[in-house]
């Protein structure tokens, strides 16, 4: 099938192909072999970098859940030692193998830098926008491929920074990943070190947006309409306007944190501080509020920089399944431009309880629940692209499907938590935890799985093994539930988050039994992970040779060889129609893809 | 080095009129002005907090050398012309007017940084140093980002006036696009300290 498309188009390039399963080996502009550091360490080639991106970030989450699997055994048996893993640890982080406040905390502020900056954006962004948008559109490669180059380059030393913190004198940062003053000016060593690997990051998507941003507007191919994008690339220019514009203010606010820690200033410190009884000796004046207004004003887009791209591949993904065009696609474009432009503007229903007032209070409230209907909408367009839909359950499916609910349940959840009233009581409680990670884990990170199902044969050449799959889904999706889900009961028992002990207070010992069943639940989860990683190497070598096009897909990525050659396509894509044409009536078959003339 | 053939490096885009790095450039001023936006908005709730600006008592232009700040302030607007006049000589396919106006932007940049040496030295001499209140906080941060800034450009001026130079006999149409890009960086520089001068010196 995939040949018969190509052999329309083959026609007009110079170099005879031998087409079908192994394209990609005839794919020769005549240009010398690369040396193995240049083709896959220091590679300009926007799909290895992607695949760098993609690899280095799936680490990163695995480092980051170890750090809260360690943390769960202290939330469910709290000050007993570790068995096993204990021992491994120095005395002092692990004094007789019970872990120390102090670890708990650095656990805690790394698990969230981890998961956020160092995982599931650079897995999302890094790794899904650069691989993907270029092929989608039909551009040879990024705008500025060496630019691209360096983004990377500046991204992994922010990591290694990041983690080589853990071995610096106090450890590695403890105020929580959102670094608030004036604990985060006072704390050791380990917060410095933070800084400047955000520095580093903030530096790094700074130039990944800009790329993003240049390539889509510039590099489309003949015929590639704003309306005629899939989805996903709309996500990705969104997502990257909200980088560009979003992390630029963190950075003013790490460059104040530091002067604050090194050169003795006092933006966030108040006058009159007094730690551990004594007066610190700094001029004063500051605001630690000033601190939680800048630090929102990222992190509230950064929500969206999570679950935008995480919602593109889901359309692909039910849109490829259903076979039938995504419901409602200029509506979900226009919702997520929406929901890109409001993200700017509801920030501070974070720090409804740091007492800023009524006014403001209202105000963000207000913002909050308009920025609600747009997310709504997006759900709304995915449930009625599956009615009717003649739904393939592969493993992409499966995840991109379980995305639908979860992130019902972690939006809607979240609609008490950004009306003032409701927040006063669920604030800083194991509710808000469990909010947030029904959008990320299993909305997002479900969303950052069917991706990797979905486009893994693009990267590879190669199928991943679909039993495999559905164990690591049908397991993961069991488990993660019984993670979140007790952390609403928690919450609204009043259990706080952020406690070292959580049985310290009379109300948190009611629901200590929720935290085993969630502790051995995470471990489950963690567990449903072998196959998946099983899955991704085996696949590498055994997994079925596949086509062009594997699923039958519309848009212009399955046009080029799996995996695509240098410069992506063999000849100059065009694209002829919208980027969902599944199941046209009086067509030959249930695709019309975008780059065929005739459907 | 890739020899993949990336399109509109060069010559603008038919639709957006424009090629990459001029498109390019102009979103990296985007996320400056945020950063900047970001530093202003948090100097003006400090100031607005606090009882009295500057918190040691007296005024602004008191503490700070206005007539330095504006000797200052007239060098970099200089500069931003002779960068003008620059980019302009290469669209007149000079070279030699080229290399005298990149390097009067350069001499002026290392102007403006001594002129900018001599106010913080004359600062520390009297023991004002950034932790001495909010004021002197502030005043470092801002401009000390901004002299950073400055550096920055001097590095991209230098490149173009030396090494990158080589690019105008293979490429000079390019050469020239990175000329622009260069002046678009600077013209922003500049811009923040027409910024900075008043809210910081005079107001």
């Amino acid at each position: 099938m995939s040949v018969e498309q190509h052999g329309t188009k083959t026609g007009t390039t110079g170099t005879a192909h031998a087409h079908g399963e192994l394209a990609h080996e005839g794919h020769d502009h005549g240009h010398h072999e690369l040396p193995f550091w240049k083709k896959y360490i220091f590679s300009v080639d926007h799909k290895v970098i992607g695949i760098q991106y993609a690899v280095t970030a799936l680490l990163f989450l695995f480092f980051g859940f170890s750090l809260m699997m360690m943390m769960r055994w202290q939330l469910a048996y709290p000050g007993r030692a570790m068995p096993l893993f204990g021992k491994l640890f120095s005395e002092n982080v692990m004094p007789g193998g019970v872990m120390a406040p102090e670890f708990y905390n650095q656990l805690g502020a790394m698990h969230g830098t981890i998961m956020v900056f160092l995982g599931v954006v650079p897995l999302a962004v890094g790794g899904f926008g650069n691989f993907v948008m270029p092929l989608q559109i039909g551009a040879p490669d990024m705008a500025f491929p060496r630019l691209n180059l360096l983004s990377y380059w500046v991204f992994v030393p922010g990591g290694i920074i990041m983690l080589a913190s853990f071995l610096m004198p106090g450890g590695a940062a403890q105020s929580g990943w959102t670094s608030y003053p004036p604990l985060a000016v006072i704390a050791s060593s380990g917060q410095t070190a933070w800084l400047f690997g955000m520095v580093c990051l903030i530096t790094s998507s700074l130039l990944g947006s800009i790329n993003f941003i240049v390539t889509i507007v510039q590099m489309r191919a003949k015929g590639l309409t704003f309306w005629r994008l899939p989805f996903f690339v709309h996500a990705q220019l969104v997502t990257s306007f909200l980088l560009l514009l979003a992390f630029p203010p963190l950075e003013a606010a790490g460059i104040l944190q530091l002067m604050d820690r090194l050169a003795g200033t006092s933006f966030f410190m108040p006058t009159g501080l007094v730690v551990s009884g004594e007066a610190l000796k700094i001029a004063g004046g500051g605001s630690p509020l000033l601190w939680q207004h800048l630090f929102w004003f990222l992190a509230h887009p950064e929500v969206y920089v999570l679950i935008l791209p995480a919602i593109g591949i889901v359309a692909e993904v039910l849109a490829n399944n259903t076979r039938k065009p995504l419901w409602g696609y200029r509506l979900l474009v226009y919702s997520v431009i929406f929901l890109g432009f409001m993200s700017f503007v509801v920030w501070a229903h974070h720090m409804f309880m740091t007492g800023m007032g009524t006014t403001m209070s209202t105000f963000f409230q207000t913002t909050t629940m308009i920025i609600s209907v747009p997310s709504v909408i997006v759900l709304t367009c995915f449930l009625m692209s599956l009615y009717g839909g003649n739904i393939r359950f592969n493993t992409p499916m499966l995840f991109a499907t379980a995305f639908l609910p979860m992130f019902a349940i972690g939006g809607l959840t979240g609609l008490p938590l950004g009306l003032t009233a409701s927040d006063i009581y669920l604030h800083d409680t194991f509710y808000v935890i469990g909010h947030f990670h029904y959008v990320v884990a299993p909305g997002t990170l479900f969303a950052l799985f069917a991706g990797i199902y979905y486009w893994y044969p693009k990267a590879t050449g190669r199928q991943m093994n679909s039993m495999l799959g559905k164990i690591h889904f049908w397991w993961s999706f069991v488990s993660i539930n019984f993670v979140f889900m007790p952390m609403f009961f928690q919450g609204m028992a009043g259990l706080s988050r952020r406690l070292y002990d959580p049985t310290v207070y009379a109300h948190g010992r009611g629901v200590q039994p929720l935290n085993v069943v969630i502790s051995w639940a995470a471990w489950s989860l963690g567990l449903a992970q072998i196959p998946f990683i099983i899955n991704f190497f085996i696949s590498l070598k055994n997994g079925a040779r596949v086509a062009e096009n594997p699923w039958n897909a519309t848009t212009l990525e399955w046009s080029a060889p799996s995996p695509p050659g240098h410069g992506n396509f063999l000849t100059e894509p065009i694209v002829y129609r919208e980027p969902y044409e599944y199941s046209v009536p009086g067509a030959a078959q249930d695709f019309s893809p975008q780059f065929v003339a005739e459907a | 080095m890739s020899e993949t053939v990336i399109p509109y490096m060069v010559k603008p885009h038919p639709v957006t009129g424009i090629p990459n790095g001029k498109f390019a450039i102009w979103l990296f001023l985007a996320s400056e002005v945020m950063l900047f936006g970001a530093l202003f908005s948090s100097y003006v709730l400090l100031r607005a907090g606090a009882p009295h600006w500057p918190p040691e008592g007296g005024l602004s232009s008191d503490i700070l050398n206005v007539p330095l700040a504006t000797i200052n302030t007239m060098v970099l607007i200089t500069s931003s012309i002779t960068m003008v006049l620059a980019w302009a000589s290469c669209k007149l396919n000079d070279l030699g007017k080229f290399r005298l106006w990149m390097a009067a932007t350069i001499a002026l940049s290392f102007v403006f940084l001594i002129i900018k040496y001599f106010e913080y030295s004359h600062k520390f001499e009297l023991g004002h140093y950034p932790s001495h209140d909010n004021f002197y906080a502030i005043y470092f941060t801002l401009t000390g980002l901004h002299g950073v800034h400055i550096i920055g450009g001097i590095i991209v001026n230098t490149f173009l006036l030396t090494i990158g130079t080589r690019m105008w006999k293979t490429d000079p149409e390019h050469f020239t696009n990175r000329v622009e890009n260069a002046g678009l960086y600077w013209h922003f520089v500049d811009l923040v300290w027409i910024f900075l001068f008043p809210s910081l010196y005079l107001l």
